[in-house]
């Protein structure tokens, strides 16, 4: 196949090997510092926190070994409750999110008049602070006086309690999330306008179907985009924190209460900093894991730029 | 080519294959629309409902049925929202953090990328690695350790804690403009070198000004997230004249839990910056969210 684009960072560079490392270290100093500072450090102390029992009791950490870890698989129904919520919502989220976020984004590819203002509004909600966002949200999905229900009575439709029913409060955010999610839009869109169009014409010549060229060239060459925003949105959306701490602080009767949320509430209102220390591990060993499983199985079938 | 295409008009009389391919093609193409409409609508409901609430008399607006047009209006709302709780304090709070974050993350991701994309030395590979790995890294894990950090040197309840790191690099901007700066051709480090540059006239003769596009992207980027800033001020800033509008509004929502007028006036007044601010800036910022989508 023909080359698109050089890639830059395989270019030949003969330049300058010889170069002592005395300029780029100077350069790259700041870096080094903040890492071993805001990185490294806490990284580090937050491992040995999760091994105390720190709290607002005991302002010296003392060490317990594995207890914490033990109570939080054990006779803690709050992490339990908050794994699986957190990967309820990460999984609605990233289904839905991803079909319609590239079925906009194909549409807005197809020679559409007036795409930036189309562009402009499905990405109008990346621009609103995520408080006043759910602010809003809560009085939009008030039950009796919000928007949402009043312009389903016009169909006639008796609309749920959304956010203040535990059976519909996970769907409501899901439901927000997608809304939120423009970002997404602008990749896929410019992933569809990095396609030849002469695929598709080849494709027409042969007779494909509408569907074989979706399956068929577009889903392979678009494979970059899906890649960068399903890594990223797991990522994201396993740590969401301020839209429902805002909007539900995990209730009602738990059904949204997140992992984020959970370990914020027992870090900065128990004040029990060594079991927080612990919750934020596993959270970081299941980020790694699921990321290190998607990049094994997901980035093999990714086609980039030939 | 044997792609079928409309017949220009008047050219010959259409066959009934080539009428039917057109008349298939409008009535896709008003599907098409309708259905963008539709979702447009949709995605634009929220933010004028929340207009529209911002200038209600109270007693409208708990009016059913609901009402997306205002019957009267109510500017005083915003008059009011100002008064209920310190608003213009926590308005130069929010852009104090935002200016000085801003700053911070321009200056150090400059000259940070800088490092990475055009000197070669090394050990620069492995570094970018590890700078790359700890995008993996949950914000939660570093918190509660930072946190105490930040306690104990007597930091909590000022901006230091959420202003000082952006002085000393972000993975993600560092990445983005890495990206970008490879991109620069290598003959004008060459020339500037041959000229007789040092390392840092490079840098600051060439490589900053050919480097604005992406300076700009990471100052939008930057622009928002601070604004947008929840968790940070939430963890750091607990004195009540430290707060940033993002917590100043909800506790603004306990206090005036009712009174949705005043509060929809507040969170308008909290997003129009932001929507200017886009208005301008537009471009180069769907330019950068196309960049860093393209990562391999």
């Amino acid at each position: 196949m023909f080359r698109l684009k050089r890639d830059p960072a395989k270019q030949p560079n003969s330049w300058r090997t010889d170069n002592l490392p005395a300029w780029g270290l100077f350069f790259v100093a700041p870096w080094i510092i903040g890492f071993i500072a805001f990185t490294v450090y806490p990284f580090f102390a937050s491992l040995y926190y999760s091994f105390t029992n720190f709290n607002i009791i005991n302002l010296t950490p003392r060490w317990v070994g594995l207890d914490n870890y033990v109570e939080l698989f054990t006779t803690d129904p709050l992490f339990w409750i908050s794994i699986s919520n957190s990967i309820r919502y990460a999984a609605l989220l990233l289904v839905f999110a991803t079909i319609f976020d590239i079925f906009i984004a194909y549409l807005l590819s197809q020679d559409v008049k007036f795409l930036s203002i189309y562009r402009t509004i499905f990405f109008f909600p990346v621009l609103v602070p995520v408080v006043a966002a759910s602010l809003t949200w809560i009085w939009i999905l008030n039950p009796r006086f919000g928007l949402m229900n009043g312009l389903l009575d016009l169909f006639g439709i008796k609309g749920p309690n959304w956010l203040a029913s535990p059976d519909t409060a996970m769907y409501s955010l899901i439901f927000i999330g997608v809304w939120g999610s423009g970002r997404q839009v602008i990749v896929y869109l410019s992933g569809f306008n990095d396609i030849p169009r002469q695929l598709y014409e080849a494709a027409d010549i042969d007779g494909a179907s509408g569907f074989q060229k979706f399956w068929r060239i577009t889903l392979p060459l678009l494979s970059p985009q899906i890649f960068f925003n399903v890594v990223t949105l797991i990522i994201f959306s396993l740590q969401s924190f301020s839209e429902v701490y805002i909007m539900t602080q995990g209730g009602p009767a738990n059904s949204t209460l997140l992992y984020a949320v959970n370990l914020y509430n027992r870090a900065f209102e128990d004040y029990a900093m060594g079991y927080a220390s612990a919750l934020a591990w596993i959270m970081f060993l299941l980020i790694l894991g699921l990321t290190l499983i998607i990049f094994k199985f997901l980035s093999g079938k990714v086609i980039y730029e030939r | 080519m044997a792609v079928l295409q409309p017949a220009a008009p008047g050219s010959r009389a259409m066959t009934d294959e080539e009428r039917n391919y057109m008349l298939l093609q409008r009535l896709r193409s008003l599907i098409k629309h309708a259905v963008l409409i539709v979702f447009g609508i949709a995605f634009m409901l929220p933010f004028v409902w929340m207009i529209s609430s911002s200038v209600k008399p109270n007693i409208d607006i708990f009016e059913i049925p609901v009402r997306l047009i205002p019957k009267s209006l109510r500017l005083e709302n915003y008059v009011d929202a100002t008064n209920a709780i310190p608003f213009w304090q926590y308005l130069w709070n929010s852009t104090y953090y935002t200016i000085f974050a801003t700053i911070g993350s321009v200056l150090s991701n400059t000259f940070i990328a800088y490092g990475f994309a055009r000197v070669r030395w090394r050990g620069r590979n492995v570094l970018f690695i590890i700078v790359i790995a700890t995008m993996m890294l949950p914000f939660q894990v570093r918190m509660i350790p930072l946190y105490i950090l930040f306690a104990r040197i007597g930091w909590l309840n000022s901006f230091l804690p959420l202003i000082v790191p952006n002085f000393f690099g972000n993975a993600f901007y560092i990445f983005l403009m890495r990206q970008f700066m490879m991109t620069l051709p290598k003959e004008l480090d060459d020339a500037a070198r041959i000229d007789g540059a040092s390392e840092w006239g490079i840098f600051w003769r060439v490589a900053v000004p050919l480097s604005k596009p992406a300076i700009l992207t990471v100052a939008i980027f930057e622009i928002i997230h601070t604004w947008h800033d929840f968790i940070g001020p939430l963890v750091y800033l607990r004195h009540p004249t430290k707060y940033t509008l993002s917590i100043g509004l909800r506790l603004y929502f306990t206090q005036y839990g009712a009174e949705w007028g005043l509060l929809m006036a507040a969170a308008a007044m909290f997003t129009i910056p932001m929507v200017i601010f886009f208005f301008f800036a537009q471009r180069s910022f769907i330019e950068g969210i196309t960049l860093t989508g393209l990562k391999g």
